[in-house]
């Protein structure tokens, strides 16, 4: 096995490690599986269950993707206003990043004010908590151009449009590809985190219940299942990214 | 002086530049009292030490920057905004790296009329011309090749053909040597030589290189460093066409030379800089 076989199955390598250290330490100090369930106990939970943990997983799969395509949506445009002007950055950014800062979980009792127990809050939290590094990323590259760049278009009697179209947006698909590798997995945690106090499905739903039932096993299956879509999703857009923006990544992959 | 007024294609009368407000209230200027006439198909070079204004006055050329007093006029007419007749090369190349090289190239006519409205039509046609453009500074085969693949000679290269393709009647190049090793420069400036000869465009020229500006225009104009005023014009008179070997002849060591004495002594007028 060379260097480069060793570096792409590493992941594989150190969560067989940790899943086996994690087996061995239940095993070997007898650790009550309603306290801290071992890895052989969530599988048979997982098994046993899977057909509920499959239809909460779908829920809070299409949940998430629908906040986040929203995320997107309102991400890129808000991203784009703020990015391609000074003053709407300016008078903006302060406000964005105090937005940000409030935890969205805080949300989630007003939006079930607003939209009642279901996948309304759900889709909203997802959303809130992940349409802010979209924005950011959009506007950082838009605003980060080089002013070279614009002088060779301005020179040639290029409108702010055509500078944007044909410099900004290029440009700023790296971050705009690194933001849905980040926003993806927060959006996760929006959903989950909502579907813990205001759904009847999801996730989020299960591990109350299944904690409150001192099921602990099938809480840790859940947590399993959100950890593995969200990581899938990562390495989706993770995929997207090489594929289309390879240019910005050419020093660090020797492409 | 009327007279060469009437055919000159860029005339400064009397520019003055600050970059803001408050620098304007403080009669603090980045160019000052600029005089300038150039025929149509002249090549200036612009010398000076670094930051002297060179690249301000660049911009008001261009349109990019309005005179804070003076006017400026290009073809006769007052520059009040970009000028679609020019193009631009730097010292960075900077190409757009997600694009191939011949797309960089055509990047212009996507945007200055009358190309752009027959841009999709006529796009081999275009990409044809394109080809022959980078044909002609020895990039033929590089076409499809990113910029991020070449070496900085080439891309500078790229950069020069992209400054040309739409044919501008100006063009307008910010030190775009100085990045480049001597010998690529040296091929270079024969590159520039050889396609101002067959195309008269007008070129205005900033280096810090003294040969490289005695070597290819027919007026030098130096700059003085704060305030950034015109000191000397010298007209270069060596025959053309010029050929490398003409670099290394005494007439034009003299005419490096007695520049370089007008740089220095600029230099020690102004102790605070070393």
């Amino acid at each position: 096995m060379n260097s480069k076989q060793l570096e792409q199955s590493s992941p594989w390598i150190l969560l067989i490690v940790t899943i086996l250290l994690w087996q061995l330490i239940c095993s070997a100090f007898d650790v009550s599986e309603f306290i801290f369930p071992s890895p052989l106990r969530i599988l048979s939970q997982l098994i046993e269950f899977k057909g509920v943990i499959a239809a909460h997983a779908w829920r809070t799969f299409w949940v998430t993707m629908a906040g986040f395509g929203i995320a997107i949506v309102v991400g890129v445009l808000l991203g784009f206003v703020i990015g391609s002007s000074r003053l709407a950055y300016a008078a903006a950014y302060p406000l964005m990043t105090a937005f940000n800062a409030l935890p969205k979980a805080a949300f989630v009792p007003i939006l079930v004010v607003w939209f009642g127990i279901g996948i309304g809050p759900a889709i909203l939290t997802a959303f809130l908590i992940s349409f802010f590094p979209i924005t950011v990323n959009i506007a950082t590259g838009l605003a980060t151009l080089e002013p070279e760049l614009e002088d060779v278009l301005r020179v040639l009697g290029a409108k702010r449009w055509d500078v944007l179209v044909k410099v900004g947006l290029p440009r700023s698909m790296p971050y705009f590809f690194a933001s849905l590798k980040v926003a993806i997995t927060l959006a996760f945690v929006g959903t989950t985190v909502s579907e813990m106090t205001a759904a009847n499905e999801g996730i989020g739903y299960l591990l109350i219940s299944a904690g409150s039932a001192m099921q602990m096993g099938l809480a840790f299956a859940g947590l399993v299942v959100v950890g593995a879509m969200a990581m899938v999703m990562y390495e989706l857009f993770s995929f997207v990214e090489n594929h289309t923006t390879a240019w910005a990544h050419r020093g660090s992959q020797n492409h | 002086m009327s007279d060469s007024s009437q055919e000159s294609f860029v005339s400064f009368q009397d520019v003055w530049l600050a970059y803001n407000e408050e620098l304007l209230a403080q009669q603090q200027f980045a160019v000052e009292a600029i005089n300038l006439e150039v025929k149509s198909g002249e090549f200036i070079a612009l010398v000076g030490p670094s930051g002297c204004g060179k690249s301000t006055f660049m911009k008001l050329t261009t349109g990019l920057r309005r005179p804070s007093k003076g006017v400026i006029k290009v073809e006769g007419k007052e520059v009040t905004g970009p000028l679609k007749i020019s193009g631009m090369a730097f010292q960075a190349p900077s190409l757009l790296p997600w694009r191939t090289t011949l797309d960089n190239v055509l990047l212009p006519l996507e945007i200055v009329e009358p190309y752009r409205e027959h841009f999709k039509e006529k796009k081999a046609e275009y990409e044809h011309r394109a080809c022959e453009l980078l044909k002609r500074v020895g990039l033929g085969g590089y076409e499809r090749k990113y910029p991020w693949q070449l070496s900085g000679g080439m891309q500078q290269r790229a950069s020069i053909c992209r400054a040309l393709i739409h044919e501008p009647k100006m063009l307008l190049l910010d030190e775009p040597f100085g990045a480049l090793d001597a010998f690529t420069r040296e091929e270079l400036w024969c590159i520039l030589r050889d396609l101002w000869t067959e195309q008269r465009f007008n070129v205005i020229l900033v280096t810090h290189d003294l040969r490289e500006s005695v070597f290819l225009a027919d007026t030098v104009y130096v700059m003085s460093k704060s305030p950034g005023r015109f000191i000397v014009r010298r007209e270069i008179e060596l025959p053309r066409p010029r050929d490398l070997e003409l670099t290394y002849t005494p007439e034009f060591a003299d005419i490096v030379h007695e520049l370089r004495g007008h740089i220095g002594a600029i230099r020690s007028n102004t102790p605070l800089t070393t």
